[in-house]
């Protein structure tokens, strides 16, 4: 919420990122995966903003790449001024990201200044500033034509020098400065008690706050990114978890601010010609989510199959996320049915994300999912299935990530398959995780017994924007795949 | 560029009595930033501590890092203004403008080299 109209010079000249233009603020792409979305398209531009949290949150490691993301892509120099550590130990810490600072700071895109502060050597008698570091950092800006400056952290000055008036009033003098030199900058600081910085940096900070959270959760670790201010822009303000993987920090928006993603008209086949008459409309909508659920062996991954194959016999590519089985379980089972999974793996037209559910946390799962989505342009998704997830989380995580991912993959206008497994003894219309209100077409799956015999049935529970068929229908798997038997049911059991 | 001000001793060297070594020369850089009123009042009280407790045995360097700003880096100098003890070992930093003259007594070890 704008507190207060920008003034016309503050507005910037398009649209950034490639978000709707906000007339708000100028803003620095941090290109940081995720953050710029949900800040509208990142940090205030020519402002100071503090990012807290406490150790090992990740303030370092955020703060970095907004300085190597700044130099690689926005072609903006950047000054470190590290007041902990080496810039030695600096270039070994963020190698793991892939950071190469010794070759950015070659071609002078990047100055790593090292401000070391040791209170037992100096004896304070009487008035002081800091002109030295304002000098210091001056001469660092001056010599790169830097834009982006980061200092990390600020408060390492509270335990240099002791007369704390002088470091409030120079602290102060330092923010006002840095605005005027027209820099982007982050401070950090490191979290207090019931305060967001020990020292009460976010005093001088008038502009953007942002804090890093890191918990243990389960035994799995959860980093958590707040937006806790942000003068004059919109902003998301939920908890975004994010990761700090071999490529960078990524953050994964909750739900997708922008839920302005387009509605296709366009149908595509599912695979299976009764179904896609039982539809109604001929198959499902592109880019919508479709959930199969049913109990152990009603046939969803099936059907699933059934739709990569089709989406490869358009040349279209299928990725395909198995969390229960392996790859080559997964293509042999379906060979059994007479669904080709082999050739379309050997032309790239179908790729496997094997994953054990446990091996790795919700949020890294989800942000493999993405990357792979990102690389790999695939049109169709499978999550097969989405149940096992909740060995990983609640239910409530387990959700929310799912709202996350199919915001995300709808956003791309990919079109998404999830089965979830309905153990036996529950109602077929459950998912186990609360996810029927999201998806757009819902089938549930189910083995009966009428009269002495076993038969597989198939319902539409819901298809919008069809006029499907309400109907029970009896569906059979043969070695020519999935077929439904409309007709034949009632005549057969009645 | 860095302005080098030595300041002539104003009592007469005290001899050193023969058989006992020399006392050490102290060797002290002041760090400004500019002409101003904390870095005149950090010379003129440097001087008169100099003047009344190491007779003679010191040479004062005023370094001003407007003029060159490359030295706030190498040398490690935050706060202003700055003096450093270069002479006798080990490096001894004081920051202020030295009005409290014990405390730079204290600071530059001069009780121990008296």
């Amino acid at each position: 919420m704008p507190r207060k109209k920008m003034p016309a010079r503050h507005r910037p000249r398009g649209s950034v990122h490639g978000a709707k233009p906000m007339r708000l603020l100028p803003k620095a792409a941090t290109g940081i995966q995720g953050l710029d979305e949900i800040t509208g398209g990142g940090l205030p531009r020519g402002r100071t903003t503090l990012v807290c949290g406490s150790a090992g949150c990740g303030k370092t490691m955020f703060a970095m790449e907004f300085l190597v993301r700044g130099a690689q892509q926005y072609d903006e120099p950047g000054v470190f001024v590290s007041f902990e550590e080496s810039a030695d130990e600096l270039a070994q810490n963020v190698e793991s990201m892939g950071f190469d600072l010794k070759a950015l700071s070659r071609r002078r895109k990047l100055l790593v200044e090292h401000i070391r502060v040791v209170r037992s050597e100096i004896e304070e008698t009487g008035g002081y500033d800091l002109e030295g570091l304002f000098i210091r950092l001056g001469l660092a800006i001056d010599s790169i034509g830097a834009k982006r400056v980061v200092l990390d952290t600020l408060e390492a000055l509270f335990g240099a020098f002791s007369n704390t008036a002088i470091l409030r009033a120079e602290i102060r003098r330092l923010f006002e400065w840095l605005k005027e030199k027209g820099v982007s900058a982050i401070v950090t600081g490191e979290r207090g008690d019931g305060a967001l910085t020990r020292h009460g940096l976010e005093e001088y900070v008038s502009d953007c706050v942002i804090l890093l959270d890191h918990r243990v959760v389960n035994q799995l670790t959860a980093r958590r990114l707040r937006i806790v201010k942000y003068r004059g822009s919109v902003h998301g303000t939920d908890e975004y978890p994010f990761l700090i993987r071999a490529h960078g920090i990524s953050v994964v928006p909750i739900t997708s601010i922008r839920l302005d993603h387009r509605a296709s008209s366009e149908i595509v086949s599912s695979g299976v010609p009764t179904l896609d008459k039982a539809l109604g409309a001929g198959g499902f909508y592109r880019s919508s989510t479709i959930l199969l659920s049913g109990g152990a062996g009603t046939g969803k991954s099936s059907i699933a199959g059934h739709f990569v194959a089709e989406a490869g016999g358009r040349r279209e590519r299928s990725l395909y996320v198995a969390l229960e089985e392996s790859q080559s379980e997964i293509v042999r089972n379906m060979k059994s049915i007479g669904i080709q999974l082999a050739p379309l793996v050997a032309r790239d037209m179908l790729r496997f994300h094997v994953s054990r559910p446990t091996a790795q946390g919700l949020e890294l799962h989800l942000a493999s999912i993405h990357e792979l989505v990102v690389e790999y342009r695939p049109q169709v998704v499978v999550v097969d299935s989405i149940t096992s997830l909740l060995s990983m989380g609640s239910i409530a995580e387990v959700t929310s990530m799912i709202i996350r991912l199919v915001d995300f993959l709808k956003m791309n206008g990919i079109t998404a398959v999830m089965t979830a497994l309905i153990p036996a003894g529950e109602g077929t219309e459950t998912t186990g995780v609360n996810v029927s209100s999201l998806v757009d077409t819902w089938l549930t799956l189910q083995n009966t017994e009428i009269k002495g015999v076993r038969a597989r049935a198939l319902s539409i529970v819901k298809a919008r924007g069809m006029g499907h068929s309400n109907q029970l229908h009896e569906f059979v798997m043969s070695k020519n795949g999935v077929e439904l038997k409309t007709d034949a049911w009632s005549r057969k059991y009645a | 560029m860095v302005a080098e001000v030595r300041v002539s001793p104003q009592t007469k060297k005290v001899r050193s009595t023969p058989g006992s070594s020399p006392p050490a020369k102290v060797v002290l850089s002041l760090y400004i930033a500019g002409d101003t009123p904390k870095s005149r009042t950090a010379l003129s009280n440097l001087k008169k501590i100099c003047v009344e407790h190491l007779d003679g045995r010191y040479r004062i360097k005023v370094i001003d890092l407007l003029k060159n700003p490359k030295l706030a880096r190498d040398h490690q100098i935050l706060a202003l203004p700055t003096l450093v003890r270069q002479l006798p070992q080990p490096i001894r930093k004081i920051i202020g403008d030295l009005s409290n003259t014990e405390r730079v007594l204290v600071g530059l070890g001069i009780e121990s080299i008296k």
